[in-house]
């Protein structure tokens, strides 16, 4: 996509606002509209467009195969070991409030802990499907 | 005039469905479909549903319109013509939407705080997300807290997806053995 230059100018113009505005969703899920959900498909979305414009191969450099693999295990990993933190501190699974000295901080934490292994797993599953798609090939 | 913004949105989004059935090129109706699911992320942010609009906008409008044309550039841009005459497809569609719009009559009124969905474990959680969580966003306590197992589940079926993509399409199938087609399978 060489000669499109205005789109090549407006997606890079646009890339760290979505990508922020995606990180700003994860981490301020807890306050304003949004979540692990929300976050990890606008970021993926950005990525997206990013990989449109300037081809698979440039998306992959940053965010190769093997990251992707990671996170997407890596998120529901997280999550499920908060739930196992929770077991060892004496609570129930996914409970979160021994995970802090007061009842609110440690829901804080917990809640704040699943969204980011909920955003993680979504990014990546969202980035793998749609890159397994562009890449595909019979042969 | 929320009502107009609701009619006139309702309104494209009915004109994109008719132009989605009638067009037989694949390309342009996976386009009307993003736009389809922009107007649905509308109406959402009119519902004050923000949340649910962020989603929709970035995947149904964005990721799976990219999906649909990779499917497209792997598959055909025309549909084939149906062999059959459309009567029988209108009826069972005349009477869903019908049975559709007869369920509605007993739906509650949009908003309704003495609904009976509004009425069993909503008000347990508007009372005590601030005194358990200290948050001031319900719907994410009720997410990732006190319904943390729900999304855990959800984590994992998304999950599950990714996994299943690889495992078809990805790019280590590339160096096994060509699967042999069943003696049954023509062509």
């Amino acid at each position: 996509m060489k000669e499109y230059l205005v789109l090549r100018v407006i997606t890079k113009l646009l890339l760290p606002f979505i990508l922020l505005f995606g990180l700003y969703v994860q981490f301020h899920g807890d306050f304003g509209p949004g979540g692990g959900f929300q976050a990890g498909v606008i970021f993926a979305a950005g990525f997206v467009l990013y990989s449109l414009v300037y081809g698979v191969a440039a998306a992959q450099k940053v965010l190769p195969t093997g990251i992707l693999r990671a996170g997407l295990a890596g998120g529901v990993l997280i999550y499920a070991l908060v739930g196992v933190a929770n077991l060892i501190l004496g609570a129930n699974y996914l409970e979160y409030t021994p995970l802090a000295d007061t009842m609110k901080e440690g829901q804080h934490l917990g809640i704040f802990l699943v969204e980011l292994g909920v955003g993680l797993t979504v990014a990546s599953v969202m980035m793998t499907v749609y890159f397994t798609f562009a890449t595909w090939r019979e042969d | 005039m929320e009502a107009w913004v609701d009619i006139s949105i309702l309104g494209l989004m009915a004109l994109t469905a008719i132009a989605i059935v009638m067009l037989r090129n694949l390309l342009a109706v996976v386009m009307l479909s993003g736009i389809y699911s922009l107007l649905a992320a509308s109406i959402f942010v009119v519902m004050d549903a923000v949340d649910v609009a962020f989603t929709e906008a970035a995947v149904g409008a964005g990721i799976s319109t990219m999906l649909f044309i990779g499917t497209l550039a792997l598959t055909t841009r025309i549909e084939k013509k149906p062999a059959h005459t459309p009567v029988l497809p209108l009826i069972v569609v005349i009477i869903t939407g019908a049975v559709l719009i007869f369920g509605t009559l007993d739906v509650a009124v949009y908003g309704d705080p003495l609904a009976p969905a509004m009425q069993d474990v909503a008000p347990y959680y508007l009372e005590n997300t601030k005194k358990h969580a200290g948050i001031p966003n319900v719907v994410t306590a009720v997410l990732a807290s006190y319904r943390g197992y729900d999304t855990l589940g959800e984590v994992v079926v998304i999950f599950t997806a990714g996994i299943g993509v690889i495992l078809l399409l990805g790019s280590w199938r590339r160096g096994l053995p060509k699967i042999a087609p069943h003696k049954d399978d023509k062509a």
